[in-house]
């Protein structure tokens, strides 16, 4: 870009005030990729650490205070500060990108949306210092990542810790609306010329879903903070069950974000996984429409599916089931998914690059989590695996086996793009292997002492109960995956000094980001695109045969 | 006379799920047949060795589901994995693109339907035993237990015997021909808690302000265990459920230990001079004294339980007087506080208790 004003190079100031201070969507895309990253590490250690005290019964490797804690924060970390920054980071930087736009709709709502919420992680983990206020010691919020009332309230969580976690939330939900509200807004005006809604590409399909379920699911949840602040400074008594409050209702305020957070989480996951299966299965994606539609469908019932966490809470038989049908319900539209990916791949040329391998690993991942979340749906089954770590291993299995696998692939797939490099495929085929053992090590076995009734969130165990030697190689299987991260984080950085020039579309890819250079300008595209139909790049590939003339 | 017939239902149930599941099929013969001989584990919390209804009822269920679950698992993994050998990139395959399939309606549709069939066979299943659990009548020969969680134990009230117990649940075996099923009603005196005997029942929860009810029907005499499975505090780790089944005859005994008044040993009259003249009376209970706290579990009986601190350790006198001298050396996190008995007091204070049988 020809500039006038002169270059200043190398302060750290100015580096620092370029990106404080930028409203360019892919620079807050790479923030929250960063940071999202940054809290990773931090989580991933905090279940490294629990991973040791449960390694063997009744081990004193940490004080109980310290184990509820470190749960209360690896939850809470996970979803509001790696999962949802990492995927808004990618849609920042990716759906401008892919609709041939310039900048996000609103690009200082763009920058405040993800200032706010890492404010919110920096509050959180600022507990740790503060936490107890008056005290002087400071301790994190110790009351789970669902922080049921009326363990909130200020007789049983007394000091500040718990506002900690109340603040750091509401915080992150403000920034996730923002965003939200960003990526309609970009996605409905901003798209270029040719580009109907049905031209437009998968990935911003999923995430115009996603954005409008954090509409509806997380405004009660940031309204719920406010009111537990009530309750806490106000004298309030929405939760306060000693004052006639309901426990009960906190629940439903919670999981009415909290289940349908799952989806906010996994629609990104799927819409990676719907642009990167194609390119390397070398066929376009198999019923567009039928993709669009389960989208839609399960942004809808995820909507009615929340008190499948309540299931022992005493609903009674007739909402048991009720949400026992709605949940089985959403196995619909997820299973249409699975279906169509495979008769993508069917009938392809399977390239099997690091993205692919990753996307792959999703896809049996996946089908095996939505099956156990089958059998947790199933209400009876639930009496007796609720709250045990089979569910633990379930979720785990959709947050590690489906979305961060995704991720990776994402990583792998996008980098290249990005920075104008190739990741190391060599290094990334050492991530893949040792993270899919080190997985699989961990949340396959993890299912069994839940089977054998073994609850969540207790620090320690009983000799006797036979849990033990599941429990070891859960432990064990951590450790690789441990490993399989930090080359990740190698390979990312070596990459980026030392990786192959990538070009601008070195996967031989189809959507509109890869007809710009590596990385992108920041003007993203010289000329405003004109596109035909869902794949552009194709059009241009084979003017034999373009797309336009099948849809 | 209600809980017979429903038995019955039960039982054309599980006959419905022979037809499908053969495994389950094999462990009614053997329990049917060798009930006395069955090998029973105390330690066990395994929710594939019911003992009770209810728990036979959700594994019945369980078994269909996994085992549907299973076929769609080989059947897409298997599909995965034949398209991901079959369609790979061959040497050559480089120069040309393979064909462009876009979709097919009809496709679709199969793929629709056949999962929606399958779910609300699944659905059927599931609302049956929920309804066959969760609404049945209460038989005339119900035992009726109240159970209040607190951080981190719990208080057992047996409102018809006059009874109140603590951390260890004592209920009849009750038997087909002659059901004596027990009915739980609960709730909690702080935060959220959940009852889980995985042997007898699935889990239900208390919460405070909000009574819940669940039942129970041990079909063999002997030791239940189980824990809290809703997180609560501190604590939550070690706040265990000991639910004995007794039979007739043992219970009858057991309900007639706990009607009396606490005993006044002689012996122990200065360990009880110390009780009644610290804060322990402030929390506690014992039944003919002063003693009338109602924080901390009743101790009118503490001799006659088998464990201390919930489950948490063997009721020695060694680590009662561990337990009096600093609970949290114990349990850490327990709201008991520490007493700061001297020796003297301490010894008397533990022999005192450990007459209360």
């Amino acid at each position: 870009m020809a500039t006038h004003t002169p270059r200043r190079h190398g302060g750290v100031f100015d580096v620092l005030q370029e990106w404080i201070t930028t409203v360019d969507h892919k620079k807050i895309g790479l923030m929250y990729i960063g940071y999202a990253l940054i809290f990773l590490v931090v989580a991933g250690a905090e279940a490294l650490l629990m991973r040791v005290q449960l390694a063997v019964p009744n081990n004193h490797f940490v004080s109980p205070q310290t184990f509820n804690r470190l749960f209360t924060m690896h939850g809470t970390t996970m979803v509001f500060f790696v999962g949802m920054p990492i995927l808004f980071g990618f849609g920042n930087y990716l759906i401008p990108l892919m609709i041939g736009a310039r900048d996000m709709a609103f690009p200082r709502l763009n920058a405040f949306s993800f200032w706010i919420s890492a404010f919110g992680g920096f509050l959180l983990y600022f507990s740790y210092l503060a936490g107890s206020g008056l005290y002087g010691a400071g301790t994190a919020p110790d009351v789970g990542w669902f922080a049921y009332a009326p363990l909130t309230s200020r007789v049983f969580s007394p000091g500040h810790s718990t506002d900690y976690w109340t603040l750091s939330v509401l915080l992150s939900g403000v920034g996730s609306i923002g965003t939200a509200l960003n990526i309609v807004a970009t996605a409905l005006t901003m798209r270029c010329p040719g580009m109907k809604l049905s031209r437009m590409p998968l990935l911003v399909w999923l995430y115009v879903v996603t954005s409008c379920i954090a509409f509806i699911a997380v405004s009660p949840l940031t309204a719920a903070q406010i009111m537990l602040v009530i309750d806490r400074y106000l004298g309030g008594h929405f939760f306060d069950t000693q004052a006639g409050g309901s426990a009960v209702l906190w629940m439903h305020f919670f999981w009415i974000f909290g289940h349908p957070e799952v989806y906010i989480l996994v629609l990104p996951a799927f819409a990676f996984a719907n642009e990167i299966i194609p390119v390397f299965s070398r066929k376009a994606i198999f019923g567009y429409p039928a993709m669009v539609a389960a989208t839609v469908a399960i942004g809808f019932i995820s909507m009615g599916v929340w008190a499948h966490h309540m299931f022992t809470v005493g609903l009674g038989p007739e909402a048991n089931a009720f949400f026992t049908f709605s949940t089985m319900v959403i196995a619909v539209p997820t299973g249409i998914k699975i279906f169509n990916w495979l008769a993508t791949m069917w009938g392809g040329s399977i390239r099997f690059a690091t993205p692919m391998i990753f996307s792959i690993g999703f896809l049996f991942q996946f089908l095996i989590a939505g099956l156990t979340g089958v059998m947790l749906a199933a209400s009876p089954f639930d009496w007796q695996l609720g709250n045990s770590y089979f569910v633990v291993a379930h979720f785990h299995y959709v947050l590690v086996g489906a979305i961060l696998f995704m991720i990776f692939a994402a990583f792998y797939f996008w980098y290249p793009k990005i920075t104008g490099r190739m990741m190391s495929e060599t290094l990334g085929k050492w991530h893949f292997w040792l993270f899919v053992i080190g997985f699989h090590m961990t949340f396959d076995f993890m299912h069994v002492p839940g089977l054998l009734g073994m609850p969540r969130r207790i620090y320690t165990y009983e000799a006797d109960r036979g849990w033990g030697g599941w429990n070891m190689i859960v432990s064990i299987g951590a450790i690789f995956q441990t490993a399989a991260t930090l080359i990740f984080v190698y390979n990312l950085i070596r990459s980026y000094y030392k990786g192959e020039e990538a070009g601008p579309d070195p996967w031989d890819a189809w959507t509109l980001e890869w007809s710009t250079s590596s990385p992108p300008p920041s003007y993203n595209f010289a000329e405003i695109p004109t596109v035909h139909s869902r794949r552009p790049l194709w059009d241009l590939k084979h003017p034999d045969d373009p797309d336009t003339n099948y849809e | 006379m209600v809980v017979s017939m429903n038995s019955g239902m039960v039982d054309r149930f599980f006959a419905n799920f022979d037809q499908q599941a053969g495994f389950e099929h094999g462990v009614r013969r053997l329990h049917a047949t060798q009930m006395l001989a069955t090998v029973f584990d105390p330690s066990s919390t395994n929710i594939f060795a019911p003992k009770g209804t209810p728990a036979q009822s959700i594994l019945g269920l369980s078994v269909l589901v996994l085992g549907i679950c299973a076929g769609i698992f080989l059947i897409v993994a298997g599909l995965l994995l034949y398209t991901i050998i079959r369609y790979r990139s061959r040497p050559g395959d480089e120069n040309h693109e393979p064909a462009q399939i876009y979709g097919s309606n009809q496709v679709e549709l199969s793929w629709t339907v056949i999962p929606i069939l399958i779910i609300v066979a699944l659905f059927l299943a599931s609302a049956r035993v929920i309804f066959v659990t969760q609404k049945i009548p209460k038989p005339a020969t119900a035992l009726d237990v109240v159970v209040i969680g607190h951080q981190f134990w719990w208080e057992y009230r047996y409102p018809k015997l006059g009874i109140v117990t603590a951390n260890e649940l004592h209920v009849p075996v009750s038997e087909s021909t002659h059901p004596t099923p027990t009915y739980l009603t609960m709730s909690s005196a702080d935060t959220d808690h959940s009852f889980w005997v995985p042997r007898l029942a699935g889990k239900t929860d208390l919460i405070p302000n909000k009574v819940n009810t669940m039942w129970i029907d041990p079909e063999q005499a002997g030791l239940y265990l189980g824990q809290c499975a809703q997180y609560c505090g501190v604590q939550h780790a070690k706040m265990l459920i000991r639910v004995y089944a007794d039979t007739p005859e043992q219970f009858s005994a057991w309900v007639a230990a706990q009607q009396h008044v606490a005993l006044q040993v002689p012996s122990a009259a200065a360990g009880r001079e110390v009780f009644l003249h610290n804060a322990c009376v402030n929390c506690h209970t014992v039944s003919g004294t002063e003693a009338r706290g109602i924080f901390g579990p009743d101790l009118s009986h503490v001799a006659s339980r088998a464990t201390i601190a919930s489950g948490s350790v063997p009721n020695t006198p060694e680590n009662l007087r561990a337990f009096i001298n600093n609970p949290s050396d114990i349990k850490p996190g327990v709201l008991m506080p520490a007493m700061h008995l001297n020796d003297h007091d301490l010894d008397a204070v533990t022999q005192y208790l450990s007459t209360l049988r």
